[in-house]
């Protein structure tokens, strides 16, 4: 039997521990993004940031009432998509 | 055909589909019951959990609280949604991959103790029946305004509803219901939101039309959140757009709130357990961001809504004389959602601060909204419709878990271990016909508390669940000890704070209130105190058993145990 028919196979050799790693740094990523897009430009820096324009919307209450939304959708698609391939990667799907 | 008749045909027809629905997907098995039976595919689960998240309030009351709060309504638009990422990476896929029916199961087994299983059984029913019977009244009000049936026989019937498809279809069935129930309700939120658009800024897409210019009238090309400005400003109210001027919500009070309801999103019984229906780990990922697309569209239509009803309400009736209101304005009188009295007999409108002539329910912002822009009768009976499919999809969703927590988290998990499916599952029937008559009875008559209380559920999932959910996944250390000390903790002092503000001094001032936060968001303070208590203990605590570390280890990986594959 050659290597060709059993590298597939080891490759596929789930290692739980980096898959776990690879999980919580992409994690931390996310929440990061999740935090500064709903707290930090949607309440804590809302005020500064209403002096910028665009279009008819001031930047901060952009954010505040529509912004953060379509930041959270971006983030679990970004999630879901890295997952699937970790899961292929990593060979825990 | 007149309104009336629009609206009875319109919402017998919803039933009749919903019924169908029902009986399609009617149901012989406990795994049915609970959880549809694994097997729903991720966009309709998406469109389900849209439904079952969206209740009577967010579909009503949402944009008409938005309306009078302007920028603070961000407390609703982020502290509803931003939930979904916590849910989507911090639980869905590991409660999915540990499986089993209830969120209560999984803490009683994580936690190896009855006593968590029973402390989490109660929170469950505890939240569950307070946000309920704010459904039922909602089924009963919607009935009232738009059928002029009384409200509690609007109750009834939307009971007898919701116990046909609960009772016979379980899970599944109220999935199914849902997944139609959300296409109507969204249906008739974007519609008259379009039309409202188009009137107001000459653009159809809300979204867009928020940021656009006014058309008509004296503010023609002003950008329509620069002209709502002008107005407040005019009307010597803080700006739309101002965040933490002298009238409005601090920031730290924002921040609290925001969190609390982004917290307590993810700790609510009902959202979770809609991710045990489908196929795999995998599935709930991608089911989560489904939902949230389908929230996100109401969601980010709402805060459109809202600033164009402000507009138009202060623009068409500021400075109005009485005799020359519009028509919609004489039609909503007799319902007692909008009032004018005369203070200064000048027969003009006067919508100053201080002048307090015009009485306005926030409820009118979208029930109205058809009328104002001026859209034929079957779109009003469409809002009826819609306003019905939010009520009672989330009511469903609701009678179900509970129905749950008692028959298998209290019943087969502790009280008869050895009881067979087939005595479950009619357990499960019985206990969900019971919880229907309950809520029916708090939805005809109220008591005081609920009202109180019902908005303070978030707080008190989020102080409670939440935090032991995610150390029972993100760690191996968690004890019992811990997590019992943790949730019983978070949920008592945040039951205290709320009880003590709302009931015992509700005159108090943000002066009062602890580092200025509100009851509304206590329930975050709850939780950092539920989890550094679950963390103390545990390190003074004997460490969980070897087969628990195991099982926590199991449940971060997707992949099926060999067991549950064929």
């Amino acid at each position: 039997m050659g290597d060709g028919v059993l590298s597939p196979l080891l490759s596929r050799q789930p290692d739980p521990s980096a898959y776990w790693r690879a999980n919580l740094r992409l994690m931390a990523i996310l929440l990061a993004a999740w935090f500064v897009c709903s707290f930090v430009l949607g309440i804590f820096l809302v005020e500064p940031l209403n002096g910028v324009r665009v279009g008819g919307f001031p930047l901060g209450f952009w954010f505040a009432h529509q912004g953060s939304i379509c930041v959270f959708v971006v983030l679990i698609l970004v999630y879901a998509a890295v997952m699937d391939r970790l899961d292929r990667r990593f060979g825990v799907d | 055909m007149n309104v009336q008749a629009w609206t009875y045909l319109i919402v017998t027809a919803t039933f009749a589909l919903y019924i169908g629905i029902a009986w399609w997907s009617r149901v012989a098995s406990t795994s049915g019951f609970y959880v549809a039976g694994r097997g729903v595919p991720a966009v309709a689960n998406g469109m389900a959990t849209g439904a079952d998240w969206m209740s009577a309030a967010s579909f009503i009351s949402m944009a008409g609280l938005i309306s009078f709060m302007g920028y603070t309504g961000t407390i609703y638009l982020m502290g509803w949604t931003g939930g979904y990422v916590l849910l989507a990476l911090l639980l869905a896929p590991y409660l999915r991959k540990y499986g089993k029916f209830t969120t209560s199961e999984f803490v009683g087994d994580r936690y190896y103790s009855d006593a968590a299983r029973l402390v989490a059984a109660g929170c469950t029913i505890f939240v569950s029946f307070t946000y309920i019977a704010g459904q039922m009244r909602g089924v009963g009000v919607v009935f009232s305004r738009f059928l002029e049936v009384e409200v509690h026989w609007g109750v009834v019937i939307g009971v007898v509803i919701v116990f046909f498809y609960a009772v016979l279809g379980g899970m599944k069935g109220i999935t199914y219901t849902q997944v139609a129930q959300y296409c109507v309700l969204i249906v008739a939120f974007l519609i008259p939101a379009a039309a409202i658009s188009w009137k107001i800024t000459g653009n159809p897409i809300p979204q867009f039309g928020f940021g656009g210019s006014v058309q008509e009238g004296q503010q023609a090309g002003v950008f329509l959140l620069e002209a709502l400005d002008a107005l407040h400003r005019e009307l010597r109210l803080p700006e739309y757009t101002a965040a933490f001027v002298p009238g409005k919500k601090s920031m730290i009070d924002v921040t609290a709130i925001t969190l609390a309801l982004m917290v307590g999103t993810a700790g609510l019984p009902h959202v979770l357990v809609r991710f045990y229906t489908v196929r795999s780990a995998r599935a709930a990922r991608w089911s989560a961001l489904w939902a949230l697309v389908f929230i996100g569209l109401l969601y980010t239509t709402a805060p459109a809504v809202a600033a164009f009803a402000r507009v138009n309400l202060i623009s068409t009736l500021h400075g109005t004389r009485y005799s020359e209101v519009p028509e919609w304005f004489k039609s909503w009188e007799t319902t007692g959602l909008i009032g004018f009295d005369d203070k200064n007999g000048d027969g003009m409108i006067d919508m100053a601060d201080g002048a307090d002539e015009l009485t306005v329910d926030r409820d009118i912002m979208v029930l109205a909204n058809p009328e104002i822009a001026e859209l034929p009768a079957w779109v009003v009976a469409l809002v009826a419709a819609g306003g019905l499919a939010a009520a009672l999809s989330t009511a469903a969703g609701l009678l179900l878990v509970i129905a749950s927590a008692i028959s298998h988290d209290v019943g087969k998990s502790v009280l008869w271990k050895d009881m067979s499916s087939r005595r479950e599952l009619l357990l499960a029937r019985g206990t969900a016909a019971g919880a229907v008559i309950v809520a029916a009875y708090f939805g005809i008559s109220p008591p005081g508390f609920v009202a109180q209380v019902v908005a303070f559920a978030f707080g008190l999932a989020a102080a409670s669940f939440f935090p032991i959910l995610v150390l029972g996944i993100f760690t191996r250390t968690t004890t019992k000890e811990g997590a019992i000390a943790g949730m019983s903790t978070g949920i008592l002092f945040t039951g205290a704070y709320i009880v003590y503000f709302r009931l015992i001094r509700p005159e108090a001032t943000a002066d009062d209130w602890l580092f200025g936060i509100s009851p509304e968001g206590i329930g975050a303070v709850g939780m950092l105190i539920n989890f550094a208590l679950a963390l103390t203990v545990s390190r003074f605590t004997r460490p969980p058993p070897e087969e628990v570390q195991q099982l926590v280890s199991e449940i971060r990986l997707p992949r099926e145990r060999a067991a549950d594959s064929p």
